[in-house]
């Protein structure tokens, strides 16, 4: 057997496992590991400019592949700099393996130089982690923590590594398992078949059923299940925000997305539904509104791998444990043997009420805002516009505010993997490191990043990652001059009262800036021009390209869930509107 | 309601900030707690007192059981079971004091295990009830100190948490 450092050990374990890229930056603790890294090149590093985007990074390439994400850090502050990834990718399931520097073991619990006690400080924001105390442990540790970040409900594992279990004069013996079994870890994959008959019993009883997936139909690879099983129901299909993709949003029977944000018609459907089946969804409380008012006549139908999940925040009639795509799978030969279909007229009769709402209150059907024109860019529009300059084939990052939710409502997106947001967490600063890591994956694909002029500061650092590796994204900043989403609740909560949300002619000319990082700057003030240089943007394949779109300051996000107290169906269709 | 939890772990260094951080970062309690090694060394047996509704304790199985570390759950106060719980307590003892106690003591099946000028260390052992009972017993002025292990259980007849 081959003898190796534990510095090298862990470089040829992480190739091993089939990381291809690593995102990072280093520092003392992991001076050893960056000295294998130098010395291969199986596995590439790439420098950014702040550990969080790190982690983002590594996010975005797990996000838009289904791979893990590797990361790279040293201890103290290169560890701390790396926690909001790392919560991140936590509440959204992700799955990553954050590999940290430690001070040498002797030293741990002195107040060492740059010592943070990183297991202890990532602990409730990871699925599982590690301290390494032995170089011999190093290759079964990276492998089991490939294996617990991917299975079940993927997240992210830290592996802190002490500095002397690098050390590149301690040579012990390389061997990378080649099964990992862990005794107390064993995540249940096939559903229990009792339940999946009930199920299946009620959903083809249903006469108002609506299908409400989320992100884990994405995290499970299921949208062929599901689209297939929606097909054979008939049933009409909402997504969270996480779900995007996973159904495909061109489709008849989807109605947009849910929740807070969500469309009328999904909203609607879901207060009237008789079964719903939830599938790899969490009830958040971005979806339910208030939890005693919802759904109030539905069967719940909950399919989640993780069991936490299920009966968390809304009971579940029928709950089932399992991976969606093999419980998804499942009820569909169940169906196709029994040879059953649903109630064919109370599903036509559900589709026409549907259909109506739809006219009514649709934002698909109908313009549900102020038509752009002249100086006066509805940041509606924007999205529509890059839609069509990418023939809504792109992978669309986006940071957190009004922006992601224009984003979600109106980039239709038809495949998974190709919406990549922070949900859970709702992470300023997310967009641009994120679409970083989806470029590094997919070389040849457009990449765009849907931001803010308060998100994009918060990692703008990355413009000069973009430089050195060459990752032609294309940032679409939606400029309302304000932290948007933050105004539009002081607007409606406390009487305009903008507390902290307006910059006052501080902000940067981003043109000059993306120049000074040798990318293209283009700003765009009025509408006419608007898609003539989101084309123009997306011909410049080879550049990264920073619009600076001036969008109407006053613009709100609708539909908006009446709270607190509301039910589904409670919501703000219009400043003025309401249901 | 309270119930007795038990949990069967890797006797991995960090499996125990990993249960107390679940209790703490999702807003459970936890009334006591013991834990030590198995027969089998690579294994702790932990047992907790909580309480709390059928769904807040629904929602404590399934989050134990999910933590990697975790083999083994089950709710003991489920199905029949034996709890016991020993306490330690030093007790002021002179002059006709000395007799009272012993006699407490001895209703309540316990031993005075050190003995002082002035005090006794009595140790009584049993569900949790019993030793509540007797520091209500002996009356709180005359106690110096007491330490409870918090309770350890059993669930009854052959069923056995192993792997
Ligand atoms: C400004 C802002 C506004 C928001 N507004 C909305 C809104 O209007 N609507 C909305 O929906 N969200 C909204 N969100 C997002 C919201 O906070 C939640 O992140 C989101 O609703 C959760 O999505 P999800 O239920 O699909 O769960 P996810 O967080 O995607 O969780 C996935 C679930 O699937 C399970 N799972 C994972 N893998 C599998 C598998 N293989 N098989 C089965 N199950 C699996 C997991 O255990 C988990 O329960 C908003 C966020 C922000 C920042
Ligand atoms: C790191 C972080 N800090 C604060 C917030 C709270 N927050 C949510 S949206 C928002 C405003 C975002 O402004 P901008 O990026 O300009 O987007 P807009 O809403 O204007 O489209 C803020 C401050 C957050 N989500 N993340
Ligand atoms: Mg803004």
């Amino acid at each position: 057997m081959e003898l190796l450092s534990g510095g090298d050990i862990v470089v040829r374990a992480l190739k091993d496992a089939g990381v291809k890229h690593i995102w990072g930056y280093p520092g003392g603790a992991a001076l050893h590991i960056y000295d294998a890294l130098f010395r291969q090149s199986d596995v590439q590093h790439i420098l950014v400019r702040h550990e969080q985007a790190a982690v983002h990074a590594a996010d975005g390439h797990a996000r838009s592949t289904g791979d893990v994400g590797a990361v790279l850090v040293t201890s103290g502050p290169g560890a701390t700099n790396a926690i909001t990834g790392i919560a991140t990718a936590y509440m959204d399931s992700i799955p990553l393996v954050v590999i940290s520097g430690q001070v040498p073991s002797a030293k741990i619990g002195e107040d060492a130089f740059q010592e943070t006690d990183m297991v202890g400080i990532s602990r409730p924001i990871v699925k599982h982690s590690f301290l390494v105390k032995d170089p011999a442990d190093i290759a079964g540790v990276i492998a089991k923590a490939f294996f617990i970040a991917a299975s079940g409900r993927p997240g992210p594992v830290v592996v802190d590594i002490p500095k002397d279990i690098t050390d590149p004069n301690i040579k012990v013996a390389y061997e990378y398992p080649e099964k990992v079994k862990i005794r107390s870890y064993q995540p249940t994959t096939k559903g229990h078949t009792g339940q999946i008959k009930r199920a299946i019993k009620t959903l083809l009883g249903a006469k108002r059923p609506v299908i409400y997936s989320g992100g884990g139909v994405v995290l499970g690879g299921a949208s062929s299940q599901l689209t297939e099983l929606a097909r054979l129901l008939n049933a009409p299909v909402t997504n969270t925000l996480m779900g995007l993709g996973a159904y495909p949003g061109t489709d008849r029977q989807f109605l947009g997305m849910l929740g807070m944000h969500g469309t009328f018609e999904a909203n609607t459907a879901m207060h009237h539904a008789d079964v719903i089946l939830a599938v790899g969804a969490r009830f958040d409380d971005r979806v339910t509104n208030t939890i005693s008012k919802f759904c109030p006549s539905a069967t719940i139908i909950h399919i989640d791998v993780d069991p936490t999940s299920i009966a968390k925040t809304v009971a579940a009639d029928i709950p089932i444990v399992g991976a969606c795509d093999v419980v998804l799978q499942e009820m569909i030969d169940q169906i196709e043997h029994s040879g059953k279909r649903p109630d064919e007229a109370a599903i036509s009769e559900w589709w026409k009420q549907i259909d109506d709402w739809r006219e009514r209150h649709g934002i698909y059907t109908q313009s549900r805002y102020e038509p752009s024109g002249g100086s006066i860019i509805k940041p509606q529009d924007v999205i529509k516009a890059l839609y069509k300059a990418t023939g809504g084939d792109a992978y669309v990052t986006s940071d957190v505010g009004q922006h992601q939710m224009f984003a979600a409502q109106y980039y239709l997106f038809d495949k998974p993997r190709r919406w990549i947001n922070s949900g859970g967490l709702g992470t300023m600063g997310f967009g641009l490191p994120a679409a970083m890591g989806v470029q590094m994956a997919h070389p040849e694909a457009m990449v765009a990043c849907v931001t803010g002029e308060g998100s994009i500061q918060m990692c703008i650092q990355e413009l000069s990652t973009c430089t050195q590796y060459g990752l032609p994204v294309k940032i679409i900043n939606l400029n309302n001059q304000a932290l948007g989403m933050v105004r539009q609740w002081q607007d409606m909560q406390y009487s305009s009262r903008y507390s902290s949300s307006l910059y006052e002619d501080s902000l940067p000319d981003f043109i000059k800036l993306a120049e000074a990082y040798g990318h293209v700057g283009m700003k765009v003030t009025h509408f006419d021009e608007l898609e003539s240089k989101m084309a123009e943007c997306f011909a410049l394949k080879d550049r990264v390209v920073f619009m600076d779109i001036y969008v109407d300051r006053s613009e709100h996000v609708y539909p908006m869930h009446v709270a607190p107290n509301g039910s589904m169906r409670d919501m703000w269709l219009s400043k003025t509107e309401r249901t | 309601m309270r119930r007795i939890i038990s949990v069967l772990m890797e006797n991995e260094p960090g499996a125990l900030s990993r249960v107390i951080g679940l209790f703490s970062q999702r807003g459970y309690n936890i009334d006591s707690l013991t834990v030590a090694p198995t027969e089998d060394q690579t294994l702790s047996r932990l047992t907790l007192t909580t309480h709390g509704n059928d769904h807040v304790i629904e929602q404590i199985t399934k989050h134990l059981h999910k933590l990697i570390d975790v083999v083994k759950v089950v709710d003991l106060t489920e199905g029949p079971h034996i709890e016991r719980e020993l306490m330690l307590l030093k007790v002021k003892a002179h002059g006709a004091q000395r007799a009272e106690i012993k006699r407490c003591v001895d209703i309540f099946r316990g031993q005075i295990i050190d003995v002082g000028t002035n005090a006794y260390t009595v140790q009584i052992v049993g569900n949790s009830d019993k030793l509540d009972a007797f520091i209500q017993a002996i009356g709180d002025a005359d106690i110096l100190e007491v330490v409870r292990t918090g309770v350890s259980g059993l669930s009854r007849g052959e069923k056995a948490l192993r792997l």
